[in-house]
């Protein structure tokens, strides 16, 4: 592999500026003539705006203007879309209400914007901000999902009665009913995936900047697809046309799914910054991204889950009703369906599956993809009822999952997917060896003896990531195709340049994409610069989530890699008067096999950009680029263990290990990976102890606006972790590789829940298990 | 309209701001020290730690004008003679940042850590500590390790050195 090339733990080419505090995120970014931007924003979750009245505000100093709905109307501004149709079954289109980037008549959640003031500097867009008078009329208020479906309730868009998008169904209804009707045994469960913010710590921010001599606008932004947010600016929200419009996502500070969709704020900027002619940046607070990031998950589902007498499943029947919010997220309707219940036959042979779907308009904040999206409330619904099942079955967890496991491959589930590679019981094997499963026993009686309940619970997940075959995503309804480009420029010294779509925000691209560069070629990853996040630099991209720049990003660098190899060992062949089928390229050389004949690799670029001496026919230059287009999901899969302990007297629990064992096929570098895996973990053991949002249900007040009111997970909150890999390579991508950034937070949760029920001996517990529950439950149960 | 005049990282500077201005937007508008970041406005997050006359405080938790005449070093500060600092080399080698967002306030927050608990620390202790410090990225094993891998070589260097 090489000490920089694939498989190696190379320390990090990007972590110098971040150490030293030269990274450059959007909000560092500073313009001449720069004004502010601050947000008006609705106090009421539901409400009819009567009037505004912003005399008073553009009276005071420093104010440039103060900007509302219906000039953002009147100038032509589109409404916010999501851009993956869905069907419901009986063949209508998904009932989409309209979402402006300001609103005109109706506010529909606490946070909703109303207008925008632009002043000289932040503490006086904020002043002014708070003398914009609002008149409101204000509506009833509904925050539950499984209520705003009922009869009688406030109705947020008129398109969408009783707050139904769509009623959606995946499997064969007749036959998983059957199979549960003939089944010797069936597990019935509900199951609650709670509300989470993501909570990237930086919060979003835009800079919008219009220049008025070109008709041009370049917009600065915590995305992580910038050239899907110049995309859908241009042809949906008539911002600019793509010509027109450069958008740049430099550092950006996380994103974990928040930052793939593009909000009404960059399109404000962007409009303000021509409306008053200067540069315009607004910056999120806290309590801004609580009230406006979309937040993730908020299920209700029903379970049956059927066995046959020697307790092989044989049917899956899934009831599950998805909180999406006030309005549709770019990409709201694809994670409780396509990305959720194509996963619900888990590692398991289930020959039967029957998922339906209804997704619900309430008085919150839009709900969209975050990490794992639609994969991790799969997971947590299976796993939950395995144990369950299990329990009730007299089985022990892996018992169960062993009888029930997938074992050749390519595997057909009933739920669209096509499984291609994996092995579900070495990654078992693996994490009970390291969790020492068998000695739980005596641990538990030593934990007995000081008065301690301990329990041990697992895990086995499987997703679906290098989101995707463009064809196939497309006969599902989404609105774009998810393939990814590169190119690879090879200077005239040799030094190498790499344009990808993928965007990074944490993952570590500068490095490992680097490495794929120095393992073909053999030259330092120091000569190496991974260029992204500008539309100007980079054609076009698809960008970062679903762990897909591995899966995804990084085969199109190996597509053009390989066009790069072939012209170097044409151009080398030549120079050596060899045949190029002889070339190898070793150690930063291009050799002729078997000689002692060589042309550095810097020779060969600088004989491709002289053109003195090419083959007969030759373009000069050494550029190439890729789109590279998925033929199927990857299926990264695997199994968590945790063991915990909790307090009876207080319900505290304390999780005393913590061991993931994962499948990612090949590794590019497995430092990264590992710290992919430990923050995933962090999450989903943050949803399952600590994180929830909440809303009053009867204002629709977010009562869960900051860090000191949305329990986030603190360094002691957590243990270290116990982590490693095994490797079935994916077949279906030129690397080998599926995918390694959602797994902790999909698997984690149900692991944990199974943990502290075991210990307290009730199965009835809802994340998060906060020591409140976990004590209720632990005294309910003796 | 305050007149501050104040020591960062070893250079005097002044500049005037409104009353109200917090110590980091002093530091991140005024002088255009942007490596210390904003992650909350409730001083819980940390991305906002640098220290102030030899002690780590939260920037966003006081006013610019509360820091008048002291000695501030931030982020930008710590690295000598383009030498990582060890802690900055420690959470480079142990994998302690991704994103890079907290990462400045959690390295002055470990600093002033090791400064204060040597070579004795332990996992538990700097977990602990790390309380005021949120990443939402590496789930802290690596911050944590990195932390312990920096005290032990300064600690180390320290009674080489004695």
């Amino acid at each position: 592999m090489g000490v920089e090339g694939i498989g190696a733990r190379v320390a990090r080419k990007e972590d110098k500026r971040f150490l030293t505090g030269k990274g450059r995120y959007t909000d560092d970014m500073s313009v001449p003539g720069m004004k502010y931007a601050i947000f008006v924003r609705s106090p009421h979750a539901h409400a009819k705006i009567k009037s505004i009245d912003a005399t008073a505000a553009k009276a005071m100093p420093g104010v440039i203007d103060v900007l509302d709905g219906k000039q953002l109307t009147a100038d032509g501004i589109g409404n916010l879309i999501c851009g993956w149709m869905i069907h419901s079954k009986d063949g209508s289109p998904m009932k989409m209400g309209a979402w402006r980037p300001l609103a005109d008549e109706t506010v529909r959640y606490v946070g909703d914007a109303v207008a925008v003031v632009v002043a000289d500097g932040v503490n006086e867009a904020r002043d002014a901000a708070e003398a914009v008078i609002v008149d409101y009329d204000p509506l009833p208020v509904v925050t539950d999902p499984v209520k705003a479906l009922a009869d009688g309730q406030p109705q947020l868009h008129p398109e969408a009665p009783n707050n139904l998008i769509f009623d959606w169904e995946l499997g064969d209804a007749a036959a998983t009913d059957a199979a549960i009707a003939a089944a010797a045994h069936v597990t019935e469960v509900k199951i609650l995936n709670n509300r989470l913010s993501p909570n990237a710590m930086e919060p979003r921010a835009a800079l919008g900047i219009y220049d008025s001599g070109d008709d041009h606008y370049t917009c600065y932004t915590t995305s992580q697809n910038p050239h899907l947010a110049r995309l859908v600016m241009s042809a949906f929200y008539n911002v600019a046309p793509e010509n027109k419009l450069r958008v740049i996502a430099p550092d950006v500070g996380g994103g974990f799914g928040s930052k793939i969709y593009i909000y009404p704020e960059e399109i404000v900027c962007l409009w303000a910054s021509k409306r008053t002619g200067v540069p315009v940046k607004w910056t999120c607070d806290r309590t801004e991204a609580f009230l406006t990031d979309a937040h993730g998950r908020d299920h209700v589902s029903t379970v049956k889950m059927a066995f046959d007498s020697s307790n092989k499943i044989t049917a899956l029947k899934v009831d599950t009703i998805a909180n999406l919010g006030a309005y549709m997220s770019l990409f709201s309707s694809c994670v409780p369906t396509y990305l959720y219940a194509t996963l619900l036959s888990g590692q398991y042979d289930i020959p039967a599956i029957h998922a339906n779907v209804r997704t619900v308009y309430t008085n919150t904040a839009p709900v969209d993809a975050y990490r794992g999206a639609g994969r991790p409330e799969a997971t947590y619904l299976l796993e939950r009822t395995m144990e369950t099942a299990a329990r009730e079955l007299g089985l022990s967890p892996a018992e169960l999952r062993r009888i029930n496991f997938i074992r050749t491959f390519p595997h057909q589930t009933p739920v669209i997917m096509n499984y291609d590679a994996g092995d579900y019981e070495a990654s078992l094997n693996a994490a009970m060896a390291a969790a020492d499963w068998d000695g739980f026993a005596a641990r538990k009686a030593e934990a007995e003896r000081r008065g301690m309940k301990r329990g041990i619970g697992m895990s086995c997940y499987i997703e679906a990531c290098g989101l995707a075959p463009s064809s196939a995503v497309g006969s599902l309804g989404a609105g774009v195709g998810l393939w990814e480009s590169a190119e690879v420029r090879v200077n005239a010294v040799g030094t190498i340049e790499v344009m990808t779509g993928s965007h990074s925000h944490g993952q570590g691209h500068e490095t490992t994409f680097a490495q794929l560069v120095a393992d073909r070629f053999g030259v330092p990853i120091d000569s190496v610069n991974i260029v992204h996040g500008d539309t100007d630099k980079v054609q076009m991209g698809m960008g970062t989530y679903g762990s897909r720049s591995g899966a995804v990003g990084m085969s199109a660098v190996a597509k053009a890699l390989d066009k790069v190899e072939a012209k170097a060992k044409k151009i080398a062949a030549h120079l050596m008067e060899a045949d190029e089928s002889d070339i190898v390229i070793e150690n930063g050389e291009l050799k002729v096999a078997g000689t002692d004949k060589s042309v550095p690799w810097f020779q060969m670029a600088l004989a491709a950009y002289t053109a003195h001496n090419l083959p007969a026919g030759m373009e000069p230059g050494l550029k190439e680029g890729a789109f590279y287009d998925p033929s199927n999901f990857t299926f990264p899969a695997g199994c968590y263990i945790c063991e915990v302990e909790v307090d009876p007297d207080t319900g505290k629990t304390e999780i005393v290990q913590f061991v993931a064992a994962d499948d990612f096929g090949n590794i590019i570098n497995p430092m990264i990976v590992e710290g992919q895996v430990h923050g995933g973990l962090a999450q989903g053991i943050g949803q399952a102890l600590l994180e929830g949002v909440h809303y009053d249900p009867d204002n629709g007040q977010l009562l869960t606006a900051s860090y000191q009111d949305y329990a986030m997970p603190r360094a002691d909150d957590l243990p270290s972790f116990k982590v490693s890999t095994s490797n079935t390579p994916c077949p279906n991508n030129p690397l080998g590789v599926k995918g390694c950034g959602e797994a902790g937070a999909i698997g984690s949760p149900p692991a944990l829940i199974n943990a502290i029920t075991d210990a307290i001996g009730n199965n009835a517990l809802t994340m998060p298990a906060t020591p409140e529950k976990v004590w209720a439950a632990a005294h309910a149960a003796n | 309209m305050a007149k501050i005049t104040m020591t960062v990282n070893g250079r005097q500077v002044s500049g005037t701001c409104d009353d109200r201005t917090l110590l980091v937007h002093f530091i991140r508008e005024n002088l255009g020290l942007t490596g210390t970041h904003v992650g909350c406005e409730t001083s819980q997050c940390g991305a906002c730690v640098i220290h102030m006359d030899g002690l780590s405080v939260k920037s966003c938790s006081i006013l610019a004008v509360q820091a008048t005449g002291s000695s501030i070093t931030t982020i930008e500060g710590l690295a000598k003679d383009g030498e990582l600092h060890p802690v900055q080399a420690a959470f480079r080698a142990h994998h302690g940042l991704q994103c890079g967002f907290c990462t400045p306030g959690m390295v002055m927050t470990a600093v002033d850590m090791i400064a204060r608990h040597g070579s004795n620390l332990d996992e538990a202790t700097v977990r602990a500590e790390l309380e005021g410090n949120i990443c939402r990225c590496t789930g802290y094993h690596n911050i944590v390790k990195a932390i312990l891998a920096a005290a032990a070589e300064m600690g180390g260097a320290r009674q080489a050195a004695e």
